[in-house]
């Protein structure tokens, strides 16, 4: 992305960025992105629980003047009102509270979400660092949440909490076996761990057709890694109050609340590069660099155009994490681990032997 | 040999799930619960008591806020029994518009059950529609009596209002609507998978058991046994009309979850036949505010949408009673809590709780 901004700065100020200002235009815009999207996705879960509940979902909201438009937008605005409302809060710590631990918890879990959207590819060259171990780098940090929801677990010092920080520890680290093994076909069949070259290698057909079993398994793997209902356990609001954040009042909650959703959105974007193409278009179709219509010239369609379909993909899947979240019950832990251990390991194994002689066959 | 040691947790009185105030005392290893004590009380107001110093009149009002959800029938059980004891008959329309808001007022229960017992499994959208429909009989409720939640609706000698303009007309659109909803309810939970590996198996009830706890309503009918008081030792109209007993085979918590969608259906067809057979004439005979009954002693009883709800009262002649004990369904039905949920998983406790239906102002009245 910084070829992008540098080139950008050169146009209209006629000055060569150096390269501290450009990591830290890139880092700036990621920041921002990412706040935008999970205000915008917390905006469209309400909307669409509702829609599937037949109900009518935030409308009015806000002062008065601004009230009407909200009504008009579907009531766009409450997530903004309500992380409002969230950074004026008090900051409760309990009495027995580890201080260190329960408040670096937050920070740590937010900045782990962060980091994860350092390798998606959002279009050709949209990308903040395209690292050569992109997917190696986005399982390791994804993987940081874990020791955030212990830490919060802990740090809170309130048995509930240690209960779903425990639930979600085993759960989080259960997952993650089947979750790497389905990667690893698409690692074969694109023979790079690059991002965007894996995405490039999908030219001519996306690799949800080669590996529909490692799709299936990896987007149930990635509902429990993002502790999202059906596989809430964690955060089980019936049973355990609310999990591993019951303590967090103020923007301490607002911090998991909102890299949920930004969490939710990685995943998404990485589905949909890993298996559906990235940007993309399908039948090796190709966008055009610039696009003439009606006398009005587009330049850079190619660039625009390829970032639009990667959203609308993104948010495809993402629909399709909130229809399932607000269809089904929760299973029971045990029953959450069996299934893991018990059926998903072995069947992500298949898949990867399959892969491998797949391959083999292929190219002799 | 890591050392470990029992985690006690407290849950409740104030907890998501424990539906009112209800306080369990759980000795967990890990998430397995060795020991569990149900803690009850939070929510006693004396209502034995109060009704030592109020009218017969007077204390209707107060039987609502027994079982909330079921108010009607907490109001049936309690005028049933001082009629009794006044030896009066009332007019044929009364019993049944009584009979027809019992019905309503279970239909409304066990949707409102349906739904918690989904969002104690985490599925929130079961709850949604469950409540839109209730809400349609919470509307029929505020027709005719004025009431949503507590409807002091029935008095001595009839009920307070005659039904409504259009009652009969709304009540069958409403009944159709609620019809066609039925497979919508089980198409979300009933051969769902997940569901299915919650509730199989779970919670089992013998019917020893249930006999030996004083289980009644659907809890002791999921366990296999057919006793219903609306047949067993029939009331009111009850013995004119055609429905069936359902039960269960087994008494695990899918069982009971099923038996009262299966009680919804016989509601709907006695309401039905209720709207057709109803009689014109009075609601209501006038009865002097000062009643007072022989001295003497009486046990009614009805099937409320819990188990049976009954009411001892003891008449000494004057204009109050003189001692008013009740038997509430959930108590008893509580009181099998701590034996069901030894060695079950800390996520089951919930799913059992839930499936027993329990109504904590009943219990601690």
């Amino acid at each position: 992305m910084d070829q992008y901004l540098a080139k950008l700065i050169l146009k209209f100020f006629h000055y060569k960025a150096p390269f501290l200002l450009l990591a830290l235009g890139t880092a700036i815009i990621t920041v921002a992105f990412v706040s935008l999207t999970v205000l915008f996705l917390i905006w469209l879960e309400r909307k669409i629980s509702a829609k599937i509940q037949s109900r009518m979902g935030p409308m009015l909201n806000g002062p008065r003047f601004m009230a009407q438009i909200s009504m008009w937008l579907g009531g766009i605005f409450q997530t903004l009102w309500d992380a409002l409302k969230l950074l004026l809060k008090e900051q409760v710590t309990p009495q027995n509270a580890d201080k260190i631990v329960f408040w670096s918890a937050p920070v740590v879990v937010f900045t782990a979400c962060l980091m994860t959207y350092v390798v998606i590819p959002f279009g050709p060259g949209l990308v903040v660092k395209d690292l050569n171990l992109g997917l190696l780098y986005i399982l390791a940090v994804s993987t940081f949440s874990v020791i955030s929801i212990l830490m919060a677990g802990w740090g809170s010092n309130n048995k509930y909490s240690l209960l779903g920080g425990f639930r979600s520890a085993a759960q989080i680290i259960s997952y993650e076996v089947p979750l790497i093994f389905s990667l690893l076909g698409v690692m074969i069949l694109a023979g790079s761990l690059k991002l965007s070259e894996i995405v490039l290698a999908q030219g001519k057909v996306w690799f949800i057709i080669p590996q529909f079993l490692g799709f299936l398994i990896y987007f149930i793997c990635s509902i429990a890694e993002l502790n999202r209902p059906p596989f809430d356990i964690p955060e089980a609001e019936s049973e355990l109050v609310a999990g591993f954040h019951t303590e967090y009042s103020g923007m301490g909650f607002a911090m998991f609340f909102l890299s949920e959703f930004a969490n939710m959105f990685v995943i998404s974007a990485l589905i949909t590069t890993l298996f559906l193409g990235g940007w993309l278009l399908p039948f090796g179709l190709k966008l055009p660099s610039n696009l003439s219509f009606l006398g009005i010239t587009i330049p850079y369609f190619n660039l625009f155009g390829s970032v639009l379909i990667f959203l609308i993909k993104t948010y495809l899947v993402i629909l399709f994490f909130m229809w399932v979240r607000w269809t089904y019950p929760r299973p029971r832990p045990d029953q959450l681990m069996t299934f893991s251990w018990k059926i998903l390991l072995p069947l992500s194994f298949l898949n990867l032997i399959g892969t491998s002689l797949g391959v083999i066959i292929w190219k002799i | 040999m890591i050392k470990t040691e029992e985690f006690l947790i407290n849950m409740g009185p104030q907890h998501p799930s424990t539906h009112g105030v209800l306080r369990l005392i759980l000795k967990l290893e890990g998430e397995k619960v060795i020991k569990a004590t149900p803690v009850i009380g939070y929510l006693h107001r004396s209502l034995e008591k109060m009704a030592e110093n109020r009218t017969y009149h007077q204390y209707i009002p107060l039987t609502d806020r027994l079982d909330y959800v079921t108010s009607m029938a907490g109001n049936f059980a309690y005028v049933l029994a001082v009629e009794k004891l006044l030896d009066i008959q009332i007019p044929q329309r009364a019993e049944f518009i009584r009979v027809i808001m019992l019905e309503y007022n279970r239909i409304a229960s066990h949707l409102l059950w349906y739904g918690t017992l989904a969002l104690d499994l985490g599925a929130t959208t079961p709850f949604i529609y469950a409540f839109r429909e209730r809400e349609k009989i919470l509307d029929l409720f505020e027709a005719t009596c004025g009431n949503r939640l507590t409807y002091n609706y029935y008095r001595l000698g009839g009920v307070s209002f005659d039904l409504p303009e259009n009652f009969i007309e709304y009540s069958k659109k409403f009944l159709k609507l609620l019809k066609e909803k039925m497979p919508d309810y089980e198409d979300l939970l009933t051969s769902n998978i997940i569901f299915l590996g919650r509730t199989k198996d779970k919670g089992i009830i013998s019917s020893e058991e249930a006999l030996n706890y004083g289980l009644t309503g659907p809890n002791l009918r999921a366990s296999g046994i057919k006793w219903d008081i609306r047949r067993g030792e029939p009331f009111s109209i009850y013995p004119q009309l055609d429905f069936e007993i359902p039960t269960g085979n087994k008494g695990d918590i899918w069982d009971r979850y099923y038996l009262r969608l299966e009680e919804i259906r016989q509601s709907i067809k006695i309401i039905e036949q209720c709207l057709e057979k109803l009689p014109s004439g009075k609601h209501k005979i006038n009865l002097p505010l000062k009643v007072k009954p022989k001295k003497g002693e009486i046990y009614s009883r009805i099937e409320s949408s819990r188990g049976e709800m009954g009411f001892y009262i003891i008449s000494d002649g004057s204009l109050k009673p003189y001692r008013v004990k009740i038997r509430a369904p959930s108590f008893s039905n509580l009181s099998i809590i701590s034996k069901l949920l030894e060695g079950e998983k800390v996520a089951d406790i919930v799913a059992i709780l839930g499936s027993l239906d329990i109504i904590l102002p009943e219990i601690d009245r």
